[in-house]
């Protein structure tokens, strides 16, 4: 048989495209149901660590039934969905296209060792490609607990210093709200210190700028409803009292 | 019959003969792909900054170039001359998107790391390069012998690249600090990383550097004037 003649190169390239396309079908489907287990089990995995529990991913899924105690939508600070899972679903990327009317917002709220914490999760754009974390704030809505960053494309050693956890070390005890408005900064070092101020990344700046936008975006839409739910602000002792009755009866409903 | 086994036998060369083991060696230093024919240089600036992907790569690399060997020069008798270069593309495509889906699958931070380096594989001149020139002429096994050679040339070269680039560019080698934390100027000592290493310009000086040591010490790359 002659290889070279038209017929045969046409029933080849078909008969290889054909066998490839199978191959690769079978492939992609029989290994999906893994892949995606991959990719929720993550998000779960960074979540937790948000609020300072670090697991392996395998026991992610259980670690996540056990600390997170439900979850919200929130649509113009009001509360539109409280079912299971219904915060873990949304997706934070497609609701920040929508018009602010139409935006949804997801949040947990998590109970660790009696104490309870909401956390938020945000996205925004770094310098190469979309950065995304989860913040943890106490109670009271506004004292930052723990905060995790991650990143898709950034400059290794630069930008990507973000998800290092040196660099996330900042963020507890830093206040969020100032006011209406989201007061929380990350600015270039040695600009100034206080309870509003995070360090920003030396070489990282569009990065770190990045974060910055991210904080304001992300954070403010929650401002409203953690004045209605949150304990209030103005009695500290009173605080501390209230927050003691709540962690307490949540316990004993626990039990 | 037995006679026909032996004699066949004693005609067919021995698996590790001397030229199948030039083929595994050659590509490590005489005829390196990346220092000597200058191929599959982008990955090499791309991803050398820290050692553990450059490692994951190259076995990557190493896995889709013997495979791709093997399956091409299985079928080199059959492949129409005209489309051969679309034949291997397909071979190459298929094997990497393989590759990239087990990745997902069962090791996924791995895959992570890797993200988009994976499909440039595909890209790699080296893996056209040895299809082209070695698996369409040869038999299955010097295929997967050069194959492996030429991934691990290739691989040599990126693991000394990123060792140095993560030693200098971060302090650290596998993500652990080498250089203690009271060297730094910020902790009152006289040491500061070098960003340098860790932006692409200077993996291709890097290079160029090894380039240099190599030609100066192996006698057999001087070019006469």
């Amino acid at each position: 048989m002659n290889i070279n003649s038209n017929g045969y190169t046409f029933a080849f390239a078909s008969g290889m495209v054909i066998i490839v396309a199978a191959i690769l079908s079978v492939a992609a489907t029989s290994l999906k149901s893994k892949q995606d287990a991959n990719v929720v089990l993550e998000k779960k995995q960074s979540i937790l660590s948000s609020i300072g529990v670090a697991v392996e991913r395998d026991e992610a899924g259980a670690a996540y039934e056990e600390y997170i105690q439900s979850e919200v939508v929130l649509q113009k600070g009001m509360v539109v969905d409280s079912a299971k899972e219904c915060a873990f679903v949304l997706d934070l990327a497609e609701e920040l296209k929508k018009s602010a009317e139409e935006r949804r917002y997801p949040l947990f709220k998590a109970l660790v060792e009696g104490k309870s914490f909401y956390i938020v999760p945000m996205r925004g754009k770094g310098l190469w490609g979309p950065i995304w974390g989860y913040m943890a704030l106490a109670s009271d809505g506004n004292t930052v607990y723990g905060a995790t960053f991650d990143h898709k494309s950034e400059t290794p050693g630069l930008g990507a210093e973000i998800s290092t956890v040196a660099w996330q070390a900042q963020f507890p005890e830093k206040k969020v709200y100032s006011g209406e408005s989201v007061a929380l900064t990350v600015q270039k070092p040695g600009k100034g210190t206080g309870e509003y101020v995070v360090d920003g990344i030396s070489g990282g700046t569009i990065t770190s700028n990045g974060v910055d936008a991210m904080l304001k975006d992300c954070l403010s839409a929650y401002h409203a409803y953690f004045m209605t739910s949150a304990a209030p602000k103005s009695a500290p002792v009173v605080d501390t009292v209230r927050t003691a009755i709540d962690s307490a009866t949540v316990a004993a409903i626990q039990f | 019959m037995s006679q026909e086994v032996q004699t066949i036998e004693k005609v067919s060369e021995p698996l590790f003969s001397k030229k199948n083991r030039k083929l595994l060696t050659d590509p490590l230093n005489d005829n390196n792909p990346i220092t000597v024919q200058v191929l599959g240089i982008c990955s090499a600036l791309a991803i050398t900054v820290q050692l553990k992907p450059a490692i994951v790569m190259s076995i990557s690399v190493i896995a889709v170039l013997a495979l791709g060997n093997v399956i091409v020069s299985l079928m080199r008798n059959f492949i129409p001359s005209r489309i051969r270069i679309i034949v291997q593309l397909v071979v190459v495509a298929a094997l990497v998107i393989l590759v990239d889906q087990v990745l997902k699958a069962f090791v996924y931070d791995v895959s992570k790391q890797l993200s988009v380096f994976v499909g440039l594989i595909i890209t790699n001149c080296i893996v056209m390069g040895r299809l082209e020139a070695f698996a369409l002429a040869n038999t299955p096994w010097k295929s997967f012998l050069d194959g492996i050679g030429n991934g691990l040339g290739y691989a040599a070269i990126l693991v000394a690249v990123a060792f140095f680039r993560e030693l200098f560019g971060s302090g650290a080698l596998f993500g652990y600090k080498i250089i203690p934390d009271s060297w730094y100027i910020a902790n009152g000592g006289f040491y500061a990383n070098n960003g340098m290493m860790l932006l692409p310009p200077m993996a291709l000086i890097t290079v160029g550097l090894i380039i240099w040591l190599q030609r100066a010490k192996n006698t057999k790359l001087i070019e006469n004037a």
